[in-house]
């Protein structure tokens, strides 16, 4: 209980001093899990309506991969992006591992279908006639996937919160592709391991009380936006 | 089209705020060491110096001794920082590394809980010690990761002849010093650890020194740059320049001095130049 105490008294004291260390990794942090969000929305919100849209034989089976992706396990992302980027591994000579980067990559395919398979289903909940009805006004496909997209707001920015906590909350990945470098890769959730495997607990839970208003506040702003103008 | 005007400025705003640029790739160092070299904040201290000096960039991967050398195997790291000794000769031996040379020792100890069930505090060695919690059948926490602390384990296992693989007191961790400690202390249970991660953690630890001070329990550390002709891609200039900077008498001095003012007493002893039969107690 004092450790608990002791460690919120020691958050207070890193974010109210604008600690260096502490401000440069939680940036790195907000740097690399927005990155790879964005990466995922662009390619998840891409795929998804497209997916959603179109009709061919096999659909099933790839949508249920979509869904399975949604709960990709970030170890053993972080596996497979480690042994390709190793030096011997086929990627090697980009020289990306324990880079920023690396972390980025792996994050973004940990995120892709979250958003993708929330967003196929966001997609197929709108009226069907909907579609044929934008169709019947005269749009180009642009223009009918814009305003699906628009239609299917509340949801897509639910899949946007999804991913971005999918990632700004993982270890395992962050850890094997980025290696917790000091001042390079280190972020909030693989310093949080280090401190605690070092026995700073108070220092382990103020960076973990910090994740969590990170969290909480890019959630907050998304919630805003969600929440602007609500559909009659 | 509001939220979603809103949304495409925060994230272009985002993309703008992040771009790490990378650095050249002959200025970066892969340092593939030990946790207790990460665990105990040495390499906090000793890389940004060096770094500055150098104009490197070292990366440094905190894995067990025995990933360590799977890494230097593979060309996969350019440095090992480790203390394995036997695998590390296995390890040059098999031409992997080129110029392993002594930086510096500390000791494993052996730590339980105060009360101390198996009764082996004031016993006459680290076997007597491991007969005892075999015999009593106390807990026993390990790290079975293939680390060099692990390794020291398994040979003081063989020494005296028990093998506790499978048995009910017999517990693996894998995970790195601090944490394994961390678990004995919750476990109360038995455990060996390098004396720099123990006095690092003590503070939070329900647990007490039973068994230190014998020759068998010195735990060596050496560094061993990765053979560059096997990997094209390995730095080995910077891999040497990190090594000569662990053993310049300014790293030394550094080492020497490392944790004084934290724990009352240095982590490491800086051993550069000398023969590892010249250490002892």
């Amino acid at each position: 209980m004092e450790l608990l105490i002791q460690g919120i008294i020691e958050a207070l004291r890193l974010i109210v001093t604008l600690d260096r260390e502490v401000l440069s990794i939680t940036l790195l942090s907000l740097k690399v899990s927005g990155l790879a969000t964005i990466l995922s929305v662009l390619l998840g919100m891409g795929g998804g309506t497209a997916l959603a849209l179109s009709d061919f034989p096999g659909k099933r089976i790839l949508v249920s991969m979509v869904n399975t992706g949604m709960g990709l396990p970030p170890v053993v992302v972080g596996l497979f992006v480690t042994l390709c980027l190793w030096r011997s591994g086929p990627f090697g000579f980009l020289e990306l591992l324990y880079t920023p980067w690396a972390m980025v990559i792996a994050q973004c395919i940990i995120a892709s279908p979250i958003v993708m398979g929330i967003t196929i289903a966001a997609i197929q909940n709108l009226p069907p006639n909907l579609r044929l009805q934008i169709l019947a006004l005269g749009a180009s496909r642009l223009q009918l996937y814009l305003l699906l997209l628009r239609e299917a707001r509340l949801p897509l920015l639910a899949a946007i919160m999804a991913g971005f906590g999918g990632v700004i909350s993982e270890v395992g990945a962050a850890i094997m592709v980025g290696g917790n470098i000091k001042g390079q890769t280190r972020v909030l959730t693989t310093a949080t391991v280090m401190e605690s495997g070092k026995g700073n607990f108070h220092i382990a839970i103020a960076l973990g009380l910090i994740l969590l208003l990170l969290c909480f506040g890019i959630n907050y702003l998304l919630t805003v936006v969600q929440q602007l103008e609500r559909p009659r | 089209m509001r939220p979603l005007a809103t949304i495409t400025l925060l994230l272009l705003l985002l993309i703008a705020v992040a771009s790490p640029a990378p650095a050249a790739p002959s200025k970066i160092i892969i340092l593939a060491t030990t946790t207790s070299t990460q665990d105990s904040g040495l390499l906090d201290l000793l890389i940004p110096l060096f770094e500055k000096e150098s104009g490197y960039l070292v990366k440094s991967i905190a894995v067990g001794s025995g990933q360590a050398m799977k890494l230097g195997e593979r060309g996969e790291a350019d440095l090992l920082l480790v203390h394995s000794p036997d695998a590390e000769k296995k390890f040059m031996a098999a031409g992997f590394g080129v110029n392993r040379r002594l930086v510096m020792h500390n000791d494993f100890i052996i730590v339980g809980p105060p009360a101390d069930p198996a009764r082996i505090k004031g016993a006459k060695s680290s076997s007597a010690a491991f007969k005892l919690i075999a015999a009593t059948g106390s807990l026993f926490v390990s790290r079975g990761d293939n680390s060099g602390t692990h390794a020291k384990e398994k040979e003081l296992w063989k020494g005296v002849g028990i093998n506790p693989e499978g048995e009910k007191w017999y517990q693996q961790s894998g995970l790195g010093m601090g944490q394994t400690l961390g678990v004995a202390s919750e476990k109360r249970g038995y455990t060996l650890t390098d004396r720099g991660s123990y006095l690092a953690m003590k503070k939070n630890l329900g647990l007490a020194i039973l068994v230190e001070g014998e020759p068998l329990l010195l735990n060596v550390y050496h560094v061993i740059q990765v053979n560059p002709h096997l990997w094209p891609r390995v730095n080995g200039a910077g891999a040497l320049a990190f090594a000569d900077f662990l053993l310049s008498p300014k790293g030394q001095g550094l080492i020497a001095r490392f944790g004084v003012d934290r724990y009352g007493a240095p982590l490491f002893f800086p051993d550069a130049g000398k023969k590892p039969e010249s250490l002892g107690f």
